[in-house]
């Protein structure tokens, strides 16, 4: 098939899924979030609140959108748009799973398969900071301001540990396309740990995968490091000024930094695609995995807490059922069990990003600088170093 | 195609360095220097250098550029006031060297890069990505790389020494 057809459809289809993963984030956030706080979160609209992202959109598209005197108007209209595209970008160079054959056509999982793509992925998170800073300073008003000085310095300061901890995985991968990457944490060392970043000898990565969720969490300006939107001290800082859709485009750009981040740890660190169980193991995990859930959803449904759940969890047990017999069936399997490993582990990254919000309390500013140059960068330079030193010890 | 791509990224380089000089907004004229470092990126990745676009982007663009941008910030500095009445001196002198300067530039292109023996040619360069430059850079230009790592360095050394609190 023609490329150009081929990248348009491609392009489309990605599109649409990621902003409607991005949609729906907040409301598993918001679940998450209440039940963490023993709450049961959004319920009112649509069963389980599952119409929620549909009625909050419907929501900010209707608002007024308010802009004050005060502001520069070109760049307080432009700052969203730079943190949302820069944002939404990056998904182009990152790949979902391996050369696939759908309808007899040869494509890869993902849009485009650059060389260089975890450069192109680190050059695009450091441009994501003029959306945050330049929003807070065309908002011409104290509080934002204040946001938008910690954002650039936050930033600044936390992109150097981001990339130094990153360089030690690529000593073993030997390469900077995120394609390679995945590929070279394949198989299986004694037939059940797998070859993940994590695990990868001669040094596995643990420490720098644990440095690099820190970095990103920093990065992506969540708790405990959202300091430059802080509610209690700055207002929700840079986007004080911001109404309806302008202020949406923040949201849009910080869930989507949350879900890049996810899916470069994934491919870095957790062997992007490659089953965490050998041989069929892995195959019949998926299914094994949504049967599992989709008996929880039963037993449930049971023993119902609320009148609607003995009819809502039933049909969500069936759709896990279904959507379980799917991974049954051999033609599909190329396409779907990398996919599905691929996704499972970000998903889990995500969770991770929502749990933390919902346990740790924010830093002080001054903790937060003092962690980045004297804990973060000094312990990324030493994972470094002994990284070297063993593959420069194991190659021959 | 490239060549398209390569016009419309040299005019918005060129546009943005002349509003960079032109705008008296301190924070705008970063912004276009910023619109210079992308558009230079482009033509970088354009030649074949993916590397150096790549680096360009991260260190120019995403670090120094931020920094500058979080100094004029923090300063708050509001728009340039204009001086009344130039000096005599840059209204005599003002055009002359710069049509000097430009006829300098027009000359060492003319004489260097129009009937060179090798044009540049889109897509003909393929040694820029991370391993090839990384060869190069330990092996056959060493020396400038350990200088300038040097060099680095003893800056770095400069600011802790300045920016230190003094103790008594």
């Amino acid at each position: 098939m023609n490329f150009l057809v081929l990248t348009l459809i491609k392009a489309a289809l990605i599109a649409g899924v990621l902003v409607t993963t991005l949609a729906y984030l907040v409301w598993v956030e918001r679940k998450v979030l209440a039940h963490i706080q023993l709450r049961v979160g959004p319920r009112r609209t649509g069963p389980h609140g599952l119409l929620q992202p549909l009625s909050d959109l419907l929501k900010l598209l209707f608002k007024e959108g308010v802009i004050p005197k005060q502001v520069n108007l070109p760049v307080f209209l432009a700052a969203p748009f730079i943190a949302v595209a820069l944002s939404l970008t990056s998904i182009a160079v990152i790949p979902f799973g391996p050369t696939v054959e759908i309808f007899g056509v040869q494509t890869q999982m993902g849009l485009a398969d650059v060389s260089i793509s975890l450069l192109i992925i680190l050059a695009l998170g450091s441009l994501s900071v003029y959306g945050i800073s330049l929003a807070g300073w065309a908002s011409n008003n104290k509080y934002s301001l204040l946001g938008g000085l910690r954002a650039s310095a936050q930033m600044i300061s936390y992109e150097l540990p981001m990339a130094v901890t990153l360089v030690a995985p690529l000593l073993l991968y030997n390469t900077l396309s995120l394609r390679e990457i995945a590929e070279a944490q394949q198989g299986f060392y004694l037939g059940v740990v797998p070859r993940w970043g994590i695990f990868q000898m001669p040094f596995p990565q643990i420490f720098s995968f644990i440095l690099f969720l820190i970095a990103a969490f920093a990065e992506t300006n969540r708790i405990p490091f959202d300091l430059p939107e802080a509610e209690n001290e700055l207002v929700s800082g840079f986007h004080t000024e911001y109404s309806s859709m302008l202020f949406a485009a923040f949201f849009t750009a910080e869930y989507g930094h949350i879900v890049t981040s996810c899916m470069i740890g994934t491919l870095i660190f957790l062997g992007g695609w490659n089953p965490l169980f050998p041989g069929i193991g892995g195959v019949v995990a998926p299914t094994v995995f949504l049967w599992f859930f989709a008996g929880i959803c039963i037993w449930h449904a049971m023993q119902p807490a609320r009148k609607l759940d003995r009819y809502t969890l039933p049909v969500i047990a069936a759709i896990l059922f279904g959507a379980g017999g799917i991974f049954l069936i051999p033609a599909v399997q190329p396409v779907l069990v990398p996919l599905f490993w691929f996704l499972v582990k970000t998903g889990f990254l995500v969770f991770t990003f929502i749990w933390v919000r919902g346990s740790l309390p924010r830093f002080r500013y001054d903790q937060l600088m003092k962690f980045a140059w004297t804990f973060m960068f000094p312990a990324a330079v030493i994972n470094l170093l002994i990284t070297a030193l063993l593959v420069a010890l194991t190659t021959k | 195609m490239s060549a398209l791509i390569f016009l419309i990224f040299a005019f918005v380089a060129i546009a943005c360095a002349i509003n960079l000089v032109v705008q008296r907004h301190p924070i705008v004229s970063a912004l276009s220097l910023v619109g210079v470092m992308c558009s230079l990126a482009v033509l970088y990745l354009l030649l074949g250098a993916e590397f150096i676009a790549a680096t360009q982007v991260i260190v120019y663009a995403g670090a120094i550029m931020v920094m500058f941008l979080f100094v004029i910030m923090l300063l708050n500095t509001g728009v340039e006031s204009k001086v009344p009445g130039k000096s005599l001196l840059s209204k005599i002198i003002g055009i002359p060297v710069f049509l000097v300067f430009v006829g300098v530039i027009a000359y060492l292109i003319q004489r260097h890069y129009v009937n060179a023996e090798a044009p540049v040619i889109f897509g003909n360069f393929t040694g820029g990505g991370p391993r090839e430059v990384g060869l190069r850079l330990f092996t056959q230009y060493l020396l400038p790389f350990e200088t300038t790592s040097i060099l680095i360095l003893i800056a770095i050394l400069g600011a802790v020494v300045l920016a230190r609190k003094e103790l008594d």
